[in-house]
């Protein structure tokens, strides 16, 4: 059992939870994530490890609720316990010093690139953050990012703060100013990362995508998280999740992701009725 | 010669409509009766067949005496698992192989009369269950990881001698292949969770949600006092066929799909959260218990048709035969000597149909079996929604990827010596880590390894006299 000290709203729909998992906590590394199980009759989901402290014994996991566990998630207060936690999993980022790195996130995507950005900057490198969201009221982190980074930009869809637009525009007019980057590292929505992956592969730039296929393990064990990579099959869980950004087939990616569609939707209109009743 | 009791069965049409089991056991006369049959030979051939060494005349000995609690204390000399086994283990190529009436056709029913003697306890007699002789504590910590059939079988037999013994597990449950791959109606849940509790009940600490190499290193258990590891993380690493359309939606590894039921219980989704696909045209391609565990699964769910693919013919199938007729007499239709060559699917990426070739048997390969064929020209295709591949695993390679100076041979299998002892001192390793491929074969890995680590611990800390 994984008792959560800490929990907040960082944006509506977006909740930050620190929880107990000191093993975790001691040997996480940027770029890894957890699997989650909420209660007995729960599905396991992988999420990122967006922050962690050996001397606390936290980490801490941000998630949007988006379906059905990660509404259930959402429920589970200060003070309760997470069923079951299993990590680090996953390839940490390789880091080294390289010069200079963009780090580009879009939405929850933010709360992911922090340890890498934070990596990266104490790696010695240039970091230069962009991050986005549909509106300004959905944008998080940003101060956090604001202590990793050199230089942040911001992005929101509606123009609501910061540059309108997506934070691939921001990276293009980066792009397009002939500065020297040594890498692109991206994370967010797939149709986010795909674009990226487009526009830095036309000035051949290094791009390192973090890819958020379904699992159920996350060790290795049942392929789910398959994905290929320069025309291989990889698993996302134990040989990623972390990709090179152009070796991706995102058709591939994009059309497993809709996989369970149907049934996700069953399982979340389950869960408001649910809620509605104890409510009611 | 009298014949052999028949256990009896479910009929294929009722079992197939949930995931209870298919036979339903001996009774305490079918068990006395079949026991009766035994010849109690001076030299038990039957024994020899058995990795774990059983006492098998010992133990039917006292089934026909009437005293079957007597047969679990004397299975449970050597097996931990008594009532795992006598379901799953393919007693026909092992102990009943060797039994001296199998000439006649008509072997001992020794499996079965396992399941009984450790059904028996467990019905009768489970809560005061005090069979297991035990060592004194020594207060010497060692450590398993993985809680598969080697795993339990290693803690189990240490703890008998005496050790601390903490298994570590990468899951939320304990059990491994038992728990995640083998089906409820073959081995059900609550079978295996009371074979684990007794471990507990002697003693062995179990902790889940623990993958070493990440959560925690070999080494690290080292600094936390364990004294000795051992290694049964299994086969974990589910092979593809790497032919085009792979990774295709709804094509699965039969790792993935029996995971999904068996584990996460998708059977029951909603009301459970894992969803599974329900596949009107299923193909399963391979041919071991695996491939037919998943056959069947599917049929359970409720596929209209399942085909299970193999490359070669019936004769060479891997599954056992009992489990081969049981998935025919449910509607599990054989396409043999046939290999996929292509998934298409739709435009939305769904797989929709199997290419296959026709093969023909040639020269035996160096595993004895005639090695398979193509025949030219002979593509085929099957309607499929739904396709699982269950051509089996390769070892996991985290721990040992994650762990400096664990050597592996070109197959991924961990190296060990006439001792299970692998590349680093105080590291020993069994099941199909190491190349195993059966769960009774894993076990004797489990029970010979804890053996040497006995001897091992001994060594290295002689008692002061």
């Amino acid at each position: 059992m994984y008792k959560i000290i800490k929990k907040r709203l960082l944006a509506p729909s977006v909740q930050l939870m620190e929880v107990s998992a000191p093993e975790i906590a001691k040997r996480a590394k940027a770029g890894q994530f957890v699997v989650v199980r909420v209660n007995e009759k729960g599905e396991r989901i992988p999420l990122t490890i967006a922050d962690s402290d050996p001397g606390s014994g936290l980490i801490t996991i941000i998630f949007q609720e988006i379906g059905k566990t990660t509404q259930l998630l959402g429920t589970v207060k200060e003070g309760e316990e997470i069923l079951d936690i299993v990590g680090p999993l996953g390839m940490p980022t390789h880091i080294e010093n390289i010069g200079t790195v963009v780090t580009v996130a879009g939405g929850v995507g933010v709360a992911e690139i922090i340890p890498v950005a934070k990596a990266f900057k104490k790696a010695g490198n240039r970091v230069i953050g962009i991050i986005g969201a549909r509106s300004r009221e959905l944008l998080i982190l940003e101060e956090e990012m604001k202590k990793h980074c050199d230089n942040v930009f911001v992005a929101t869809d509606d123009g609501s703060y910061g540059q309108k637009g997506f934070v691939s525009d921001v990276l293009s007019d980066l792009l397009s100013k002939q500065i020297n980057i040594g890498l692109v590292y991206a994370i967010g929505p797939v149709p986010m990362m795909r674009v990226v992956s487009e526009l830095t592969r036309q000035h051949g730039i290094k791009t390192v995508v973090s890819l958020n296929p379904i699992m159920v393990d996350g060790t290795g064990m049942c392929g789910a998280c398959r994905v290929s990579v320069e025309g291989r099959t990889r698993f996302a869980c134990v040989d990623g999740p972390e990709f090179n950004a152009h070796q991706v087939d995102w058709n591939e990616l994009v059309s497993r992701l809709s996989l369970f569609k149907k049934e996700e939707k069953v399982s979340t209109e389950r869960f408001r009725e649910e809620c509605r009743c104890k409510k009611g | 010669m009298q014949k052999r009791v028949k256990m009896a069965e479910r009929p294929a049409s009722e079992r197939i409509k949930d995931f209870r089991q298919v036979n339903l056991g001996y009774t305490n006369e079918q068990a006395v009766e079949e026991a009766k049959r035994c010849l109690q030979c001076k030299k038990p051939f039957c024994v020899d067949g058995c990795p774990v060494e059983i006492d098998i005349p010992g133990f039917i000995k006292a089934i026909a005496a009437g005293n079957p609690l007597k047969a679990a204390a004397v299975l449970k000399q050597k097996n931990n698992l008594p009532a795992i086994c006598g379901r799953v283990c393919p007693q026909e190529e092992q102990c009943e192989i060797k039994c001296i009436l199998h000439s006649k056709g008509e072997p001992i029913g020794i499996g079965n009369l396992e399941r009984f003697a450790a059904d028996f306890e467990k019905e009768h007699y489970a809560k005061n269950n005090r069979h297991t002789a035990l060592m004194p504590k020594n207060g010497i910590k060692v450590a398993v990881i993985g809680s598969g059939p080697a795993g339990l079988t290693c803690a189990g037999d240490l703890v008998k001698m005496g050790y601390l013994v903490t298994v570590y597990e990468s899951l939320h449950k304990s059990g491994g292949v038992l728990r995640y791959g083998i089906p409820e109606f073959r081995l059900p849940d609550d079978i295996l969770d009371y074979e684990i509790e007794n471990l507990a009940k002697l003693g062995v600490n179990i902790s889940l949600n623990t993958l070493v190499g990440r959560t925690k290193s070999v080494a690290e258990l080292f600094d936390e006092g364990y004294k000795a590891v051992f290694i049964g993380t299994g086969a974990g690493l589910p092979n593809f066929l790497g032919v085009p359309g792979e990774n295709l939606n709804h094509v699965y590894s039969a790792n993935e799909f029996l995971v999904r039921v068996n584990l996460m219980r998708a059977f029951e989704f909603p009301l459970y959260d894992t969803p599974i696909y329900v596949g009107g045209h299923v193909v399963v391609i391979g041919g071991g218990n695996t491939a037919i565990d998943a056959a069947r699964t599917a049929l359970r769910l409720g596929a209209e048709e399942v085909n299970l693919v193999y490359r070669r013919s019936e004769q060479e199938l891997p599954a056992r035969r009992e489990e081969v007729v049981h998935a025919q007499e449910e509607g599990v239709r054989l396409r043999l000597l046939t290999n996929p060559v292509k998934f298409s699917g739709d435009e939305n990426g769904f797989v929709k149909e199997m290419e296959c070739v026709k093969m023909e048997l040639g020269d035996p390969d160096s595993s004895g079996r005639r090695r398979p064929k193509l025949i030219q020209n002979s593509n085929f295709t099957i309607r499929t929604d739904m396709a699982i591949i269950a051509i089996g695993l390769s070892p996991n390679p985290v721990l040992p990827s994650l762990t400096e100076k664990l050597e592996r041979d070109d197959e991924g299998h961990l190296k060990i010596d006439d001792k299970y002892m692998t590349s680093i001192k105080g590291v020993f390793a069994g099941g199909d880590i190491v190349g195993g491929e059966t769960v009774i074969q894993a076990m004797g890995m489990g029970k010979k390894a804890a053996r040497s680590m006995n001897e091992y611990l001994k060594e290295i800390n002689p008692k002061p006299s």
